[in-house]
């Protein structure tokens, strides 16, 4: 289950697994040597996360072990009900969608959803959504505004999902629609980036007043194994294409795109899910509270200027 | 959200070629041989088959204004490298020899005209500029477009073309899908009508944005339009496509276009539909608009 780069961090602390067992086993204290160790553990996996390229962090982002929307729905919020389907074309399991307390407010809550094994996965598209998922996503905009809930959306997904029934329903008119309808919510919108934000399937439901990304989480208009394909002809190449797409959180705030990257535990968020969960959950309480005191324009106009204000220009001299 | 053609060596017959190896080409539909020049006289239709080419940016607002009256908007910003991007080739480079070629800064020519008298806003992609692919200058030029058009009371009328977001520019081109989704909201406040015009071909992000958001929107005869490309999805299902998968007609079943519409009749037809929705069609004036009002032409 170890990416790859964590494999000398993984052998560490199974050294000294090793070593505890071997201690109670033997009746000896090997305290002093096992603290040692866990010093160099710490110091190893700091060494390793502080230094991941872009292409490892996109690992992360996608490891399996990693906190889904619905682990978050149902660790973060309280009282979760689900609300199914889209009233036209079906249920899309992988948008999951509904009503939960968060902080002690009633909030509508949207998540892409991936499997948290592969027979889930299957089950769930592997987060990537139909015309239904996105439909779906709008009823539940229209069901906010008219409640007057804040909004909370959790991006995971590698985009929306390309096939012959997406393509005929419609996949690019309801991204669209959806984008449209999100940014008129008269409620406040908060949007985080947990895991892979792929492109405009991640972007249909990211047009919030506020975007949150996770600190190993990505958003990108393309997939560095597809953008390797077209611009190097070789999707091996993709390392180099999550160098050039700059699409790691620190890169986001620093274009703008992203107002604020949460933490995780050293190690990233499948190391620790709960203690991520939980900063996840405080983090948006306070964004919550912080966006209730504005006024319905002003949240539409604070969300109007900060897409339209997006892009770098220069002028022509 | 490719911008695979672009990038293919292999490339469809260029419209807009004029190296003096261009003066002829072959039909990519019906196999004969056409004097370029006879196809820039015919609308960039086969003189043959009237197979739709790609129409240069300028020769499209040419046949969509009236004569004299279009006022360039578009040309005053351009793009930056907000990434350093560099794959085969520095991003700076690309947009160089783009700009260059196409004498414009970035894939789009916007700006005021009157169409039919109907005063509009036009915003024209060029598919000859880095594949159409809409960045940071692109979406800036139609949000400017829209708004612009709402201050000014004109309707808006694009016509895409478009290889989807572009790359070189990361998360903000995905952003301009947004920028020019905000944008029309200034049209909408002011009841004032915005028509899209799909054309061969239109994809990915400007497809999943402004491009479907049209109170009206009609396609070219036999226009790619699709959010994912064709090679992409059959990679993913492993099977065969549909015959016309993807395409304006195609499309028109699905119920997804309100008509497809041959380049010699689309300006007649935008003008009917404006000044029907804008109420000032009168019953004298519908014999000068002439179009197949009602059916679909192919
Ligand atoms: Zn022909």
């Amino acid at each position: 289950m170890a990416l790859p780069f964590e494999k000398p961090i993984d052998d560490l602390s199974d050294r000294i697994e090793d070593m505890r067992a071997y201690a109670s086993e033997q009746n000896i204290d090997l305290s002093e040597e096992i603290s040692l160790l866990e010093g160099r553990l710490e110091r190893l996996q700091h060494d390793v996360f502080e230094n991941l390229t872009r292409w490892q962090r996109v690992q992360v982002a996608r490891a399996p072990g990693r906190p889904t929307a619905l682990d978050y729905i149902q660790s973060v919020f309280e009282t979760f009900t689900e609300l199914h389907g889209d009233r036209t074309l079906g249920d899309d399991s992988a948008m999951v969608t509904g009503l939960a307390l968060l902080g002690g407010r009633s909030v509508v809550v949207i998540g892409q959803q991936k499997g948290r094994d592969t027979k889930e996965n299957i089950g769930r598209n592997f987060g990537m959504a139909h015309p239904s998922g996105y439909r779906k996503a709008m009823r539940m905009f229209n069901m906010a505004d008219k409640f007057g809930l804040p909004v909370v959306t959790l991006i995971d997904t590698p985009g929306a999902y390309p096939g012959v029934a997406a393509e005929e329903q419609g996949q690019a008119w309801v991204i669209a629609e959806s984008i449209q309808r999100m940014s008129q919510l008269k409620v406040p919108a908060v949007a985080v980036v947990i895991g892979e934000g792929g492109s405009g399937g991640a972007l249909a439901v990211g047009v919030a007043n506020r975007v949150l990304i996770l600190e190993n989480a990505i958003y990108s208009v393309i997939s560095p194994e597809s953008c390797a394909a077209i611009l190097w002809r070789d999707a091996s190449q993709a390392p180099k294409a999550a160098e050039a797409l700059k699409l790691t959180a620190g890169d986001l705030l620093e274009l703008g795109v992203v107002d604020g990257v949460i933490k995780e535990p050293v190690g990233g968020a499948h190391r620790d899910p709960q203690a991520t969960m939980r900063c996840v959950g405080a983090r948006l309480e306070e964004e919550l509270g912080a966006l209730s005191s504005l006024s319905e324009t002003e949240l539409l106009e604070q969300r109007y200027a900060r897409f339209r204000n997006m892009g770098r220009l220069e002028s022509v001299t | 959200m490719a911008l695979e053609r672009w990038f293919r060596r292999k490339r469809p017959t260029r419209s807009d070629d004029n190296s003096p190896a261009g003066l002829w080409l072959k039909c990519d539909e019906c196999n004969a041989q056409i004097y370029r020049k006879d196809l820039e006289k015919n609308l960039y239709l086969c003189t043959e088959c009237g197979h739709h080419y790609k129409m240069p940016a300028d020769a499209r607002v040419a046949m969509l204004a009236d004569a004299g009256s279009f006022e360039r908007w578009s040309g005053t910003i351009k793009g930056a490298d907000p990434l350093a991007f560099e794959d085969t080739e520095p991003y700076v480079k690309r947009l160089e020899r783009a700009a260059e070629r196409q004498k414009r800064p970035d894939a789009i020519l916007t700006g005021a005209a009157s169409l039919q008298g109907e005063p509009v806003a036009l915003a024209v992609m060029d598919f000859f500029f880095a594949g159409g692919s809409m960045g940071s200058v692109v979406g800036e030029e139609i949000a400017r477009a829209a708004e612009r058009a709402a201050r000014e009371g004109r309707s808006l009328v694009t016509v895409a073309a478009s290889g989807g977001a572009r790359m070189q520019e990361g998360a903000l081109s995905l952003m301009q899908m947004a920028k020019t989704t905000v944008a029309l909201e200034a049209l909408s406040r002011a009841k004032l009508p915005f028509i899209s015009v799909l054309t061969d071909p239109t994809t990915g992000g400007v497809t999943a944005s402004f491009a479907t958001l049209g109170d009206i929107i009609v396609s070219e005869p036999q226009a790619l339009i699709c959010f994912a490309g064709p090679r992409v999805i059959q990679q993913t299902i492993k099977q065969d496509l549909p015959e016309g998968f993807q395409r304006a007609e195609f499309l028109l079943q699905k119920g997804m276009l309100d008509d497809v519409v041959t380049r010699p009749n689309l300006k007649a037809r935008l003008a009917l539909y404006l000044s029907l929705l804008r109420g000032t069609l009168t019953p004298t004036a519908t014999a000068a608009v002439g179009g197949e009002p009602g059916g679909a032409a192919v």
